[in-house]
């Protein structure tokens, strides 16, 4: 599968999958030949029906799983991935048993932080709007500001990275346009480069600059399509003439991708 | 508090206040059918004392009986501890070492299926007689502390534990930050059944010890009144067992509800 060349930028990427195969166990090849440049700073997207290996894309980066061949670069690195790369789940992921703040903090202890760390978590709190809910219990809060939790939890290192695994995938749709718009508007401030995984066509147009339509069986890539819109995004831009005619250029490639598969 | 929530919650009073109310009255109840079928049959006390001459006896023979009552709670709470220590550290090795937990696993499992009574007379003749009764107590209530704790330690949240080695976990924060609190819920439950379980071995190993000797716990106590015929004070021991029993489940509920209630699901029916 081609996959357009990156536009001949200066900087370096942040990360770059070349070539990359993971076949499990149990024989099902993952994903096979996955070559993709991760720039900094760029929102992009992983779309696919479930089985599409987006989610294992997502776990080799962040190494918690290795590659069965082929190489992941980071070009800029020097130090392990926990340092760069935040991770948010499908679910919110906290612990039930810590309040919200020592969710927070956890990267921070794990990595044997403690006086620095106080104003790191109070920070990454502030930045999803959960100050007010620091000191409650996992169960206390709505699935969304669970999620919320779990955005700060990832952004509480300061990665350059942050990896999004369908995290709004269980939530009902106004909350999620409310945390799309969240995502965005932490995107645009903090500076981060985010991959974005998800199977809904409506919500990786509207969030990214790239999306990476991929086809399941084995996982590859289809194709890349940019969403040359301008941030910031608000309800406007998912009401546009672009938005719907977007939506139906990726949503039509996604199905080829179903058709291939047979 | 919203007007529409204040019925459900007034019926949940109701509710609780029925739960505690109700036993007791089918308890006041059973107590004068008992007296009265005892007093209008005038059976002998030798056959049936009624509550009142079991409770006079529980007052007069309350020198012996608290000294028998010491000794079955202490072997009982020993037990259990020891129990704890035991079942807990185990489960915690099996947790580390997959090896050890193929090695061993079997033999707990032995251990528990093969019955007590039948383990007790072999235990008093290689130990001491306060050392068997106490491995008794020991061996009938580790091994559901062992596989509750054991099952609490393998169900851990996946992604969670993803997330600790994305963070570079060591293997003791691994435990003692994600493995242990997981498993807590599970381990309080193994806590529970084991509090009971180590009162009945304690009580098990002294009626097998009891002809033996010297043993003055309660179970010995009321071996010893059955072979008198004196059954005010059978009655008045088995009282004080089952009282134990109740206290042990009821401290060890407590504490699994003061650990739970601000995060875990099962606490939060009870609250208010």
């Amino acid at each position: 599968m081609k996959i357009p060349a990156a536009s001949s930028a200066p900087v370096n990427p942040v990360v770059t999958l070349r070539s990359v195969d993971k076949v499990f166990d149990t024989g099902v090849v993952a994903l096979e030949g996955l070559t993709v440049d991760i720039r900094p700073g760029e929102f992009v997207s992983l779309l696919g029906p479930s089985g599409c290996g987006k989610s294992t894309a997502l776990r080799l980066i962040a190494g918690l799983t290795e590659p069965t061949s082929g190489q992941i670069e980071w070009p800029e690195r020097t130090k392990t991935a926990g340092h760069v790369v935040g991770f948010v789940f499908q679910e919110p992921t906290l612990m039930p048993w810590a309040t919200v703040r020592a969710n927070v903090n956890l990267p921070l202890k794990l990595q044997g932080a403690t006086s620095t760390a106080r104003p790191r978590v109070e920070a990454a709190l502030a930045q999803v709007g959960l100050t007010t809910f620091a000191e409650s219990y996992p169960r206390e809060l709505s699935g969304g500001m669970k999620m919320r939790a779990s955005i700060a939890r990832a952004l509480v290192t300061e990665p350059r990275l942050l990896l999004m695994d369908e995290p709004f995938a269980a939530l009902d749709e106004i909350t999620r346009f409310r945390l799309n718009n969240d995502l965005l508007a932490l995107w645009q401030s903090l500076g981060k480069t985010v991959v974005f995984v998800t199977h809904s066509v409506f919500e990786s147009v509207y969030l990214s600059q790239r999306v990476l339509v991929m086809t399941p069986r084995p996982g590859r890539i289809l194709r890349e399509l940019s969403i040359d819109a301008p941030y910031p995004r608000d309800e406007r831009f998912r009401t546009s003439a672009t938005y719907v005619e977007y939506c139906r250029q990726v949503s039509e490639t996604l199905s080829r991708a179903l058709a291939e598969e047979g | 508090m919203s007007v529409g929530s204040t019925k459900p919650e007034m019926r949940g009073h109701e509710d609780r206040a029925l739960r505690a109310v109700l036993p007791v009255i089918v308890l006041a109840l059973a107590l004068v059918l008992w007296q009265a079928v005892v007093w209008l049959a005038q059976i002998p006390a030798y056959l049936l004392p009624g509550p009142l001459l079991v409770l006079s006896t529980l007052v007069s023979d309350w020198t012996l009986l608290s000294a028998s009552l010491l000794v079955t709670l202490s072997t009982t709470v020993e037990g259990f501890l020891l129990a704890t220590l035991g079942g807990v550290g185990l489960a915690i090795l099996f947790n580390q070492s997959r090896l050890i937990e193929y090695s061993l696993y079997p033999f707990a499992v032995i251990l528990q299926v093969t019955p007590i009574v039948a383990i007790a007379p072999l235990l008093l003749i290689y130990l001491p007689q306060q050392a068997a009764v106490l491995a008794c107590a020991w061996i009938v209530a580790f091994f559901p502390i062992l596989a509750n704790t054991t099952l609490g330690l393998n169900s851990v949240d996946r992604n969670l534990a993803d997330l600790f080695r994305l963070y570079g976990a060591t293997r003791r924060q691994m435990l003692w930050e994600l493995k242990l609190p997981a498993a807590l819920p599970h381990m309080l439950a193994g806590l529970r059944i084991g509090g009971g379980l180590s009162l009945i071995g304690a009580v098990v190993a002294e009626i097998v010890a009891g002809s033996a000797g010297a043993g003055s716990g309660l179970a010995y106590r009321i071996i010893e009144s059955g072979y008198r015929l004196n059954i005010p004070r059978l009655f008045a021991a088995l009282i004080l067992l089952s009282l134990s029993g109740i206290a042990i489940f009821f401290a060890l509920s407590l504490v699994s509800h003061l650990l739970l209630r601000r995060w875990h699901e099962s606490a939060i029916m009870s609250e208010p």
